[in-house]
């Protein structure tokens, strides 16, 4: 009995540790999402973030100085996204895309040029990572918890408060909003700083909290997966969590069914697994278990009328 | 009453939206590229001398830079033709690396039965069926069942990997091989090198990777110039591209010009399978699409969606794809990535950013007036 509830607590504590990063980055393109801003940058945003967390985290010694130079670097992607998309009305999919090859490519250009190792930054010990809080030797460090908590906040800012009406309705009618004299620019701006915040700690979390230093394309496709996520939660913040932790627990559950055969089954290949959440997202893009709706302004730009 | 005002600037002449508002696009991401390498303490033009002779200083050398143009060609008018049916295809990767499957398994199934000059038709044929097969999916899913093809095409790039990474360690892999990669194919399905071709009617030159896929991707600029701008399909996918209700209106059935111009935008990326794998590889691998899907929106882009235009993208992405590794090669602290930096500004500045010089050319012409 003891043995099974062991089991179950170390496959929680496991999914918990694969969901993080999932977590915070759906919470922040959540907020692009609702405030119709398309952000498939998300990849790319997380690994530049992960990319100078480790850096820094390196060079000075901090794991603190590393996130907040991470929610930096996130944020300025996250804002040169809105300077492309709302200021200049760009295509905001083309500038997804550029920002998902530039940070493949300048995280691995900075690395190799600052430490040599191949776009490897160095191993990271002791006070250069982000320490457990409660738990010895579970990987709870604080970006756990805070992802835990993102997502009420994130419920709260879009469900309850005057800034998330205004970013709903952004979404949605954009020349509503305008037309009551608030500035769509700059609601579609705030969101872009929170998701920039976010995808932040998401990219810090990769690579000076769960692992000790960060290796080129270490996000490995988990900004699509938290799309999917927010897809598969139909644009809402508590379901786009449901949706992280059942994705965690496929990934934790793909480490442990390697290579054993499961009764009925057979051997499950690890490579379906890890494909489920994109097979999923697309089931249910395409309207075989329930409806996704995008918010109907997403991807349009906004041209104030004068 | 007169209200003095300053002039609103003017559009702008065509041959500066044509010609000179594109390069500024590209200049601008070149001036940002000279800065990260000036950030990581290399003379920028120390670098560029470098990479120019790296991609174009020996007859080796310019078999490479081909090499690549060939693959950027094939995913650039990929992206194109998609883009001109106002579909936006970042599936690239993944219908690459299935066409791959498709030429792949007919080699490795009729390579030894079958003469050459059946084989690599119907293998290049197997490319473009797996291409579009992988493309369709999305297709059909946008046409009838109203999924976003952005997302479905990303999704599908990630399934393509899982599909291929089983495929490779569990089903095609060489019998008793340590490395996932698929038994050598029968020198019936080889692509002919260039240097072999060449050395055929006399003229020596460096061995490389080039090899008569290039000649396919010529072929196919031809191709889809023909069919976008002189068959009535090509005209309907336009029509689509540029407003569906008048596309509508004219009596165009939007779902199967969706499919059509999918399925032909997949085959083309598949074709990268044919110069990878038969034309340098010889047997199935992984990873062999390399980013050559991504940078195929970079090359459309640059190339404004023109097969032209695209052939002359493909040539610099392939002298920079060669001449980054040389590059790379010379200076320990710059890496191939390098090449991937600048696809991304491209992206940027040539798609996203498109229109940020336009007000600055448009006061410079405004001056002029």
């Amino acid at each position: 009995m003891d043995e099974a509830l062991t089991y179950v607590l170390l496959m929680l504590a496991s999914t918990l540790r694969v969901a993080t990063p999932l977590v915070l980055c759906a919470m922040g393109g959540l907020f692009a999402e609702k405030g119709g801003i398309v952000d498939i940058g998300l990849e790319g945003k997380m690994l530049m973030a992960a990319f100078f967390a480790a850096a820094t985290a390196a060079v000075t010694g901090s794991a603190w100085v590393g996130v907040a130079v991470a929610i930096l670097a996130a944020v300025a992607l996250a804002v040169l996204h809105g300077f492309a998309c709302i200021t200049y009305r760009g295509n905001q999919v083309v500038s997804g895309v550029a920002i998902n090859i530039l940070a493949a490519g300048l995280t691995v250009v900075l690395g190799t040029a600052w430490f040599a190792r191949g776009g490897q930054t160095p191993p990271l010990t002791g006070s250069e990572r982000l320490p457990p809080l409660f738990l010895p030797n579970a990987g709870d460090n604080v970006l756990v918890y805070a992802a835990l908590l993102s997502v009420p906040i994130t419920w709260w800012i879009i469900g309850r408060t005057r800034f998330g009406l205004r970013l709903r309705a952004v979404g949605e009618v954009p020349i509503a909003v305008d037309a009551a004299g608030i500035s769509v620019a700059w609601l579609r701006y705030r969101a872009m700083l929170l998701c920039g915040l976010f995808t932040g700690l998401a990219g810090a979390y990769l690579s000076i909290g769960q692992n000790a230093g960060f290796s080129r394309d270490m996000t490995a496709g988990q900004g699509f997966i938290a799309l999917a996520a927010i897809i598969f939660g139909k644009w809402r913040p508590l379901p786009a969590f449901g949706a992280c932790l059942i994705f965690g627990l496929l990934d934790a559950t793909a480490i442990r069914l390697q290579g054993v055969k499961v009764p009925g089954l057979g051997e499950v290949p690890v490579q379906l697994i890890q494909a489920m959440p994109y097979l999923l997202a697309v089931f249910l893009l395409a309207g075989f278990i329930g409806r996704a709706v995008a918010p109907k302004a997403s991807g349009v730009p906004y041209v104030k009328e004068h | 009453m007169t209200v003095l005002r300053r002039t609103a600037p003017g559009p702008l002449p065509a041959w500066a939206e044509i010609v000179l508002l594109p390069l500024v696009n590209i200049a601008l991401a070149f001036i940002v590229v000279g800065l990260v390498v000036a950030v990581i303490g290399i003379d920028p033009f120390h670098a560029l001398r470098l990479l120019v002779v790296g991609a174009l200083g020996s007859s080796e050398s310019i078999g490479y830079t081909l090499y690549y143009a060939t693959n950027f060609m094939f995913t650039g008018l990929a992206v194109a033709v998609a883009f001109h049916a106002g579909l936006f295809n970042i599936g690239g990767e993944g219908q690459a690396y299935i066409g791959g499957l498709g030429c792949g398994l007919l080699v490795l199934a009729l390579g030894d039965v079958l003469p050459g000059w059946l084989v690599v038709p119907l293998a290049i044929a197997a490319a473009a069926l797996f291409g579009a097969g992988w493309a369709a999916v999305p297709a059909w899913l946008q046409a009838w069942r109203g999924s976003h093809i952005v997302i479905t095409t990303i999704m599908f790039n990630f399934i393509a990997s899982a599909l291929m990474v089983y495929l490779m360690v569990n089903v095609l892999i060489a019998p008793g091989s340590m490395t996932p990669a698929s038994r050598a194919f029968a020198v019936t399905g080889w692509i002919p090198a260039m240097h072999d071709v060449l050395q055929a009617v006399g003229i020596t030159v460096a061995p490389s990777a080039l090899n008569l896929s290039i000649v396919l991707a010529l072929a196919c600029c031809f191709v889809v110039w023909v069919f976008l701008w002189h068959t009535p399909g090509g005209y309907a996918l336009r029509t689509m591209g540029h407003n569906p209700e008048a596309a509508v209106y004219a009596g165009t059935n939007l779902r199967r010009t969706t499919m059509v111009a999918m399925c032909f935008s997949g085959a083309l990326a598949g074709f990268v399978g044919v110069n990878e794998l038969m034309g340098v590889h010889h047997r199935i691998v992984l990873d062999f699409p390399a980013g050559y899907g991504f940078a195929g929106i970079a090359v459309a882009l640059m190339g404004r969606n023109h097969p032209l235009g695209v052939v002359l993208a493909a040539l610099l992405f392939g002298a920079l794809q060669q001449g980054g590794a040389e590059l790379a090669f010379e200076i320990p602290s710059i890496t191939r990535e390098m090449v991937v930096v600048i696809q991304g500004l491209i992206i940027l500045f040539s798609g996203a950013l498109a229109q940020l010089p336009r007000p600055w050319l448009q006061s410079l012409f405004a001056l002029r007036d």
